[in-house]
């Protein structure tokens, strides 16, 4: 199929051209280095800014009020605000805790977010590393944040802080399974763990249209576990305001706090971002089977807009949970897990992989 | 980076064994099991360093972690070491040491003249399965049968004895 979509590697490719025509190529590798963190530096911040304000948008809208609306116009610099109060706010050293891991606490936190987000592919040709075991790395690194969470709620010595980590650990590590089963579930049809190749699977059509109703039992699973992975409602007990203050981040201050703040939404964005990438088509236009006419109007619209628009859609999808439902309780919230979730997702991918081996699938 | 790495691993593992704060020596373990993904990386076998990432650092320090947060208080601290134990210990690991170096020091390493295999996830799951001439198929469904019976010990001994008097 001949595609007009346009590749973002010829860009990146002139750019490098053109440094390699400046300086040696060690430099050239050093720039390059420095020039993708700066990226994803500002993308990081901007977008944590801006899904703050997207949270609070959503929540006023959904609960029939206005929202943030005196900064700006819309209330859209709110955020920016909020953000110089919190660089301003004084760091509190706690006594009688562990200074060193409650120090080094948020950063685990933050760098885990920050090494999941250089694996996705956010337009044709826009990727920083593409892994032949893209998902896999994704998950193993975003396993790690609960490390930083642990360490969090220990070391503030705070009874608030550790019940909220303690929580935390058993909800993250019970629901990470679901999660990969779930993704596993793809890759049995996709039959590749390559992100890039997942995406260039669905040309198509997407995963959850080709793959029947299994596909959409999947995502619905994705959906519900990755919500309870980033801690979010109703799935925030580890945070939950009304019992524990503020969880494991009782006892942070200023920056660090905001690292939690911001690495909790950024997880949000990752989780939104892997689940638009594996069900519905990442940077793929909306293709049907062999409508060659509407596909060359869909690819009209440039990749990076579908990624956007996908992974905000879920990311608003995840936002509406957080609204709708009330939060769960600690024993249900591991019933739903062991009993129901995770029986239902190895089931479905016998399922799948019957459906795979008879070539059911399109 | 080969030295950063290899600096990181040693630090850590001495400073794992040093110190004194039962937490930060899982935190320790955590930064050497790290370093040892990254080399896995440098050497280009992701599916390996992802491994390590998911099962070492991801799955046992969190259990660790888990355990300590559940046994231990903070100000809890270990008392130094007897050192009749200490002398053994160090004693031990210089003779293990010893036997590495010797090991390492008589072969003769020269640089592969192989070219480099792709580490493609297909290859390792057909590896795995597969019943002809180094296959692995044996082995693994062992494994599996060992994990099995691991796991319905583990139900078994977390279990319940709800009626345990109705019984009697």
């Amino acid at each position: 199929m001949t595609s007009n979509i346009y590749d973002f590697s010829t860009l990146t490719g002139q750019i490098h051209t053109w440094l390699s025509g400046l300086m040696s190529p060690g430099w050239v590798t050093f720039t390059e280095f420095v020039l993708v963190g700066l990226v994803f530096l500002l993308a990081y911040a901007l977008l944590g800014l801006f899904l703050v304000y997207a949270e609070r948008k959503v929540c006023a809208f959904m609960q029939n009020r206005v929202g943030p609306n005196r900064v700006g116009k819309w209330g859209i610099i709110q955020t920016i605000a909020d953000l110089i109060k919190l660089l301003l706010k004084e760091l509190i050293p706690i006594r009688k805790s562990d200074p060193f891991l409650f120090n080094l606490a948020p950063f685990i936190v933050i760098i885990c977010s920050f090494l999941a987000m250089a694996a996705i592919p956010y337009a044709k040709g826009l990727q920083a590393i593409d892994f032949n075991i893209g998902v896999f790395y994704v998950m193993a690194v975003s396993s790690l944040s609960v490390v930083g969470i642990l360490l969090a709620g220990w070391s503030s010595n705070s009874k608030y802080s550790l019940i909220g980590a303690m929580r935390s650990g058993a909800q993250i590590v019970s629901y990470e399974l679901s999660v990969g089963l779930s993704l596993l579930s793809i890759i049995v049809f996709a039959g590749t763990m390559q992100l890039s190749g997942i995406v260039e699977s669905q040309a198509n059509g997407w995963w959850i249209f080709k793959g029947h109703i299994p596909a959409v039992i999947s995502f619905i699973i994705f959906l519900i576990a990755s919500t309870a992975e980033i801690n979010r409602g109703p799935f925030d007990l580890a945070e939950a305001e009304s019992e524990l203050t503020a969880g494991f981040h009782t006892e942070y201050s200023g920056i660090k706090f905001a690292f939690f703040f911001l690495a909790e939404y950024m997880n949000m964005f990752i989780v939104s971002a892997i689940a638009a990438t594996v069900f519905l088509g990442g940077w793929m236009p909306l293709h049907i089977g062999n409508w060659e006419g509407f596909n060359q109007i869909m690819d009209y619209i440039p990749s990076i807009i579908w990624f956007i628009g996908k992974t905000f859609f879920v990311i608003w999808v995840i936002m509406w949970f957080k609204w709708t439902f009330p939060r769960l309780r600690i024993d249900q919230l591991l019933t739903l897990e062991w009993k129901y979730l995770l029986p239902i997702s190895l089931f479905n991918i016998i399922l799948i992989a019957f459906i795979v081996l008879m070539g059911w699938h399109f | 980076m080969f030295y950063l790495f290899s600096g990181i691993i040693l630090i850590c593992s001495l400073l794992t064994i040093t110190t004194r704060r039962i937490l930060r020596a899982a935190v320790y373990l955590l930064c050497v099991l790290l370093s040892t993904a990254g080399l896995y990386f440098m050497l280009k076998y992701q599916f390996m360093a992802a491994v390590q990432l998911t099962l070492y650092a991801g799955g046992i320090v969190v259990l660790i972690i888990f355990s300590i947060l559940l046994t231990h208080h903070i100000t809890h601290r270990f008392k130094h070491p007897d050192l009749v134990k200490l002398i053994m210990g160090v004693g031990a690991a210089l003779v293990g040491a010893g036997l590495v170096f010797a090991t390492i020091f008589s072969n003769s390493f020269q640089p592969a003249s192989v070219q480099e295999l792709p580490v493609d996830m297909t290859v390792i799951g057909t590896q795995l399965l597969s019943t002809e001439k180094n296959g692995y198929v044996l082995p693994f469904e062992l494994i599996s049968i060992l994990l099995l019976a691991a796991m319905i010990a583990a139900i078994v001994i977390a279990k319940k004895e709800k009626n345990k008097n109705t019984e009697i």
